[in-house]
């Protein structure tokens, strides 16, 4: 199913600055990890070591929490959206440091 | 369809408008959805601003001109120049001056009709219950995690609504807590990111603008609530983005296993927030232990001595721009890919715009096995402070 990956402002150094991804997913699972293998960096800020999802990083399928949908197990449509949803603070002196693990 | 929000200002003495107020407040009470009756809500409305920033600027300016009785003011900051390019109640004049004193002349100046106090502190956990009791509701228009989520238990213990907001270079989101039967922040982030890995605005910048929006419909969303109006943001996350103009929704659901506002909470008192969002320890001076360091005055002394030093600059090509001390650039995101360009046989001094980031850096690139290699303490605004002040600062 083709659908649209909204990438978040703070993520999208990590998508060549792209503001969202066109690809081809039946699930939502599957269309973040298309996003994170064509993008490798953006794996490390929205998956733990574990493989699960960040818990400060939401994902939506068009205007659903995935949360209470089907998690990344979520089908998707034809033209649904998935839209990244991290927290942001507004402006923070102290935390200075970028992740590079 | 509009819920009243539920408050003890019923339950004051009667209050009235004056003939000023009702010239001044003439443009809401000749409308039927605000009228005598809405107004008179406003007076009695006590509106508790937690920061008065890039948010708390159009807050308390739009607030304090719809004549909302009493609004608290909570800042510990002074006015810093950089401020003045979003922060609009504060003018030129203003710099070095405590900002909740100079937000309130700016308000009393524009209303003195309405009660504006001041609380210069940080919001701690020992005393966020107590300056919340006596307020009808929170607006949040802080800048930093662990503030975030101490508002957010303070606001849901005490039952009080929280307005939120939040900005990040050209996003922004809005939406309201802590609302009866509605989610709180911690349904949405039940945790907070590790510290860094949000860049913040003095490392990602922002549209001055964009927290002028925000902060406005966050004002207009208080008003509402006070007013007992059309929909407030209950159960609604809306997303901005600036540079698009578009406005988005995502539903915000109650999660019932909220810690503190689910069916079972765990959470009865409020907490220490740093430890919770992992900053305790960081200090403001990036000094980690381990991290070799040099000084600007002695990269100074080698490098007219004629060391063959290589000056690795770790910032972005922009900030590059504004000023440099001719290093050589590979942006911090893009070292791991860029490692190989670097010599481990020649000596290294990594510097960015405060130190910080080199310190990382330096540790990546010991990881990767680089022994020669130290990062310059302070930055290049040491650098301009120490060694060679025609080094603008930013």
């Amino acid at each position: 199913m083709p659908v649209k990956v909204i990438v978040p402002t703070p993520l999208r150094r990590f998508a060549e600055q792209r503001s969202s991804i066109e690809c081809d997913a039946a699930t939502v699972g599957d269309a973040l990890r298309q996003l994170t293998t064509d993008y490798g960096e953006l794996r490390k800020h929205l998956y733990t070591d574990e493989g699960r999802i960040r818990s400060f990083v939401n994902v939506y399928l068009n205007d659903e929490d995935i949360r209470f949908l089907k998690q990344e197990q979520t089908q998707t449509k034809d033209g649904d959206t998935i839209t990244i949803v991290p927290s942001i603070a507004g402006g923070v002196e102290i935390a200075g440091r970028q992740f590079i693990g | 369809m509009a819920i009243p929000i539920a408050t003890d200002t019923m339950t004051k003495a009667a209050v009235s408008l004056n003939k000023e107020e009702i010239l001044r407040y003439s443009r809401h009470l000749i409308m039927p959805e605000v009228g005598m009756e809405g107004q008179l809500k406003l007076k009695q409305a006590q509106v508790l601003l937690i920061g008065t920033g890039g948010l708390g600027a159009p807050l308390g300016l739009y607030l304090a001109a719809a004549g909302v009785g009493r609004i608290g003011l909570v800042d510990f900051d002074v006015v810093d120049f950089t401020n003045l390019q979003r922060q609009i109640t504060f003018s030129t004049e203003d710099v070095g001056r405590k900002k909740t004193e100079a937000a309130r002349d700016r308000l009393s100046h524009m209303n003195p009709q309405i009660q504006i106090d001041t609380f210069e502190t940080r919001l701690t956990s020992e005393n966020a219950l107590e300056l919340f009791k006596d307020f009808d509701i929170i607006v949040d228009g802080t800048d930093n995690f662990p503030t975030r989520y101490l508002v957010n238990d303070a606001s849901v213990l005490l039952g009080k609504p929280n307005v939120y907001g939040s900005i990040f270079r050209f996003e922004g989101q809005a939406t309201v807590f802590g609302y009866p039967g509605g989610p709180c922040y911690r349904c949405l982030y039940p945790e907070p990111p590790p510290p860094g890995l949000v860049p913040s605005c003095a490392e990602g910048g922002v549209l001055g603008v964009l927290p002028g929006i925000i902060g406005s419909i966050q004002a207009m969303e208080t008003i509402k609530l006070i007013l007992g109006v059309g929909e407030p943001l209950v159960g609604r996350l809306l997303l901005f983005d600036a540079l698009g103009m578009r406005f988005r929704e995502l539903k915000l659901h109650k999660n019932p296993a909220c810690p503190i506002c689910g069916e079972r909470r765990t959470i009865n008192k409020l907490i220490d927030y740093e430890e919770f969002c992992g900053i305790r320890g960081e200090e403001a001076v990036p000094v980690t232990t381990g991290i070799p360091e040099i000084s600007p005055r002695e990269l100074k002394t080698r490098l007219d001595r004629g060391d063959n030093l290589y000056i690795l600059d770790v910032r972005e090509p922009h900030e590059y721009q504004i000023c440099n001390i001719h290093g050589n650039l590979i942006p911090l995101g893009d070292l791991p890919r860029r490692v190989s360009e670097l010599d481990s046989s020649r000596e290294i001094v990594a510097h960015c715009r405060s130190g910080k980031r080199s310190a990382d850096a330096v540790e990546f690139l010991r990881k990767a096995g680089f022994r020669k290699i130290w990062n310059l303490r302070g930055g290049i605004l040491a650098w301009s402070d120490e060694v060679d002040p025609t080094v603008p600062k930013y």
